[in-house]
C-alpha cells in the first residue's frame, strides 16, 4: 500500500541546508495500522506530507496505494485521506457544508457527498453540529470534523498526522475509540504518526520509529520492547548481603542485563520477566535468600527510544 | 471540465458565508452609493468630456478603483486559511489548483461587480447614459483583469505568510503608484510627459481607457482591443504565477 525508498528532504534555511529526512525506507501493507513514532523534529510530519503529495520529495521515490508520489500526484490524492495536524474545516463553513465540499473536490457527485456526509456525521457524532459555523466546535469536535472530511470519498488508506495533541483525555479516548471501530468496519490502512508513546503502544500493530530524520527501528511494540528494552525485575530482601546474593543468581539467568542494587532490593533487566521471576525466587529459595516482595514491570516505547538513542522521548518532547 | 468544476466549487464554497451575512451585504449596497454621495458631485464642475456629462468620463473610473482596490488585498482572506490546515486540506485533493484560485477570486468580484452594477444605475439618473451592451462588455473585461491581479494577491499571501504587515506593504505600495499612474481618477493627458510616459508602462492604464471607451458606447475601438490583449496578459501571467506559489503554500 504505502512504499517509500531512499526519501530525502531537505530544507534551505538561513543557517544553511537541513536534512529533515534522510533516506527513508519503508513499506506498510494493505490494513495495517502503523504508527510513526518519533520526537517533535524527527521528520515524521515532513516524511507523511512527502507521501500525501503535498511536498516534494528532495531525492528517492515512493508509491502510494499503487501511485508515484512525483509522476501521479493526483492519483495519490484520490486514493488517500489527509488528516492534517491543524484544524482542516474553515471556520466560517458550516459543518456539513464541508464535508459536501470535501466531497465534491474529491470528485464525488453531489448526491453521493450529501448521502455520505450524512452517514459521517452519524458515526463520528457530530449530527447535531451539522448546521454549526465549525468555528464553534470545541477541540474534541473540531478533531472529529477533520478526521469525517479525511473519509469523505471512502478511501483506502488515511493518513494521521498527530490527530490526538493538544486534545483532553477524554476526547482523545473518544476520537480513538471512533477510529479504530471505522478501521474494524473498513479494513483501512492507517498511518499514524504521534508522539504519544502510549498511543502507538495501543493502537497500533507495527511501530515505526524516527529519530533525527532516520527510521532507526520498525517491528510490532511488543517484539520491540522485548528485542529493545526487555523486562525488569525488581526483588527485596532481607539485607544488603542477600540482596548481593540475589545479583550473583540473577546473573545466572539468560539474557540478564543491568544488575543493579539499591540496599536490600535488586534490579535485573531481562527478556520474558514474568517466566524468569519464578525461576529466580526458586533458585534463591535453594541457596537459601528469603524473597521479601518481587514485581515485574513491562517495558514502554519510551524504553525502546532510551535504549536506541540514549535519549528518553517523554524529555524530548518536553524539551522541544 | 475538471477546471470549470473544480472553480464552480471553490466559488461556491467560499461565496457561502458571504452570502449568509446580511451586514457584509448592506456595507456592500452603502459602498457605491457613499461614492456617488461624496464624489459626484464635485464631478460635474470638471472639465472633462467634451461631450455629454463628465459622469460618462468619470464613472468608469470609479468603477476600477471600486473593484480593483479591493481585490488588490484579496489574499489576505487567504491568510487564515493558510495558517490553519484548511487550504492545505483542499491541496491534498485532486482539485485543479488554478481552479482553487479563480474560484476564490470570482468569489471577490462577484459582489464588487454587483456593487459596480448598482453604481451605473445610480449614476443615471445624474446624467450618466446607459450603454448596457458595451458597459457588460466592459465589466466582463474588468472581471478577467481582476481574476489576474486576485491570483497574484493570493500569491503574494502566501509567499508572506508568516508575516501579514509584509503582505499589506508590499500590496499597497505596488497598488497605489499603478491606481494613481492608471489614470483611474484624473486623465493621464494632463500629465507632464514623463509621467504618461511612465503610465504607458502600467497595464492598467490600458484597462482604465478601454473601460472609458466602452462606457461611451464604443465596441470597435483601439483602446478597447488594447485593454482586451491587457486584460488577457495580466490573467494568464497572474494565475500562472498563482499556480507556481499554490506549490509552495504546502511548504
Amino acid at each position: 500500500m504505502i512504499h517509500a525508498r531512499n526519501l530525502v528532504r531537505t530544507f534551505k534555511t538561513k543557517t544553511g541546508p537541513v536534512e529533515a529526512v534522510r533516506g527513508l525506507d519503508l513499506d506498510v501493507r494493505e490494513g495495517e495500522l502503523i504508527a510513526f513514532l518519533g520526537p517533535n523534529g524527527a521528520g515524521k510530519s515532513t516524511s507523511v506530507r512527502m507521501l500525501v503529495t503535498l511536498l516534494p520529495p528532495t531525492s528517492g521515490s515512493a508509491n502510494v496505494g499503487g501511485h508515484d508520489i512525483v509522476a501521479d500526484p493526483a492519483g495519490v490524492r484520490r486514493a488517500i485521506g489527509y488528516v492534517g495536524q491543524k484544524t482542516a474545516s474553515g471556520a466560517y463553513h458550516r459543518v456539513r457544508e464541508e464535508l459536501v465540499n470535501q466531497g465534491r473536490a474529491q470528485r464525488m457527485t453531489g448526491e453521493a457527498a450529501k448521502k455520505r456526509a450524512d452517514e459521517l456525521l452519524g458515526m463520528l457524532e457530530l449530527e447535531s453540529l451539522a448546521n454549526r459555523d465549525c468555528a464553534s466546535l470545541s477541540g474534541g469536535q473540531k478533531r472529529r470534523l477533520d478526521v469525517a472530511l479525511g473519509l469523505m470519498h471512502t478511501p483506502r488508506i488515511l493518513f494521521l498526522d498527530e490527530p490526538s495533541t493538544g486534545l483532553d483525555p477524554h476526547s482523545r479516548a473518544n476520537l480513538w475509540e471512533h477510529i479504530l471501530r471505522i478501521r474494524r468496519e473498513t479494513g483501512m490502512t492507517i498511518f499514524l504518526t504521534t508522539h504519544y508513546l502510549d498511543e502507538a503502544d495501543t493502537m497500533a500493530e507495527r511501530v515505526m520509529i524516527m529519530d533525527n530524520g532516520r527510521m532507526i527501528a520498525d517491528d510490532t511494540p511488543e517484539k520491540l520492547k522485548a528485542d529493545l528494552a526487555g523486562d525488569t525485575i525488581r526483588l527485596i530482601l532481607s539485607s544488603d548481603a542477600q540482596a548481593e546474593a540475589a545479583q550473583t543468581a540473577a546473573a545466572t539467568l539468560p539474557d540478564a542485563r543491568e544488575i543493579t542494587r539499591e540496599g536490600s532490593a535488586m534490579r535485573v533487566t531481562l527478556s520474558h520477566g514474568e517466566a524468569m521471576l519464578p525461576r529466580l525466587i526458586t533458585m534463591l529459595k535453594e541457596r537459601g535468600v528469603e524473597v521479601a516482595g518481587a514485581n515485574v514491570t513491562r517495558p514502554t516505547l519510551d524504553d525502546v527510544f532510551l535504549g536506541l538513542t540514549g535519549r528518553s522521548l517523554r524529555e524530548t518532547a518536553l524539551a522541544a | 471540465m475538471a477546471f470549470l468544476n473544480d472553480t464552480l466549487l471553490s466559488f461556491r464554497r467560499e461565496i457561502g458565508p458571504t452570502m449568509r451575512s446580511w451586514y457584509y451585504i448592506l456595507f456592500g449596497v452603502i459602498q457605491p452609493l457613499l461614492y456617488l454621495a461624496l464624489f459626484v458631485p464635485l464631478l460635474g464642475a470638471m472639465p472633462i468630456g467634451a461631450q455629454g456629462s463628465p459622469l460618462q468620463w468619470f464613472v468608469p473610473g470609479m468603477v476600477v478603483m471600486l473593484v480593483l482596490f479591493t481585490t488588490v488585498s484579496c489574499g489576505w482572506s487567504l491568510t487564515e486559511e493558510l495558517m490553519s490546515g484548511s487550504f492545505e486540506r483542499f491541496l491534498a485533493t485532486p482539485m485543479s489548483r488554478p481552479a482553487m484560485l479563480v474560484g476564490r477570486a470570482l468569489k471577490e468580484l462577484a459582489p464588487l461587480l454587483v456593487q459596480a452594477i448598482l453604481l451605473i444605475v445610480v449614476a443615471v439618473p445624474f446624467g450618466l447614459t446607459l450603454h448596457p451592451l458595451t458597459m457588460l462588455v466592459g465589466l466582463a473585461l474588468l472581471l478577467v483583469f481582476c481574476i489576474g491581479v486576485a491570483a497574484l494577491s493570493y500569491a503574494l499571501a502566501i509567499a508572506s505568510k508568516e508575516d501579514g504587515s509584509l503582505f499589506y506593504l508590499v500590496s499597497h505600495s505596488v497598488a497605489l503608484p499603478l491606481m494613481l499612474l492608471g489614470g483611474v481618477l484624473l486623465p493621464m493627458e494632463i500629465a507632464p510627459d514623463w509621467l504618461y510616459l511612465a503610465s504607458r508602462f502600467n497595464p492598467l492604464a490600458y484597462l482604465v481607457e478601454a473601460e472609458r471607451a466602452l462606457f461611451a458606447g464604443e465596441l470597435f475601438a483601439m483602446p478597447v482591443l488594447y485593454g482586451l490583449v491587457t486584460a488577457a496578459a495580466v490573467a494568464v501571467v497572474g494565475l500562472w504565477i498563482g499556480a507556481l506559489t499554490v506549490r509552495k503554500a504546502s511548504l
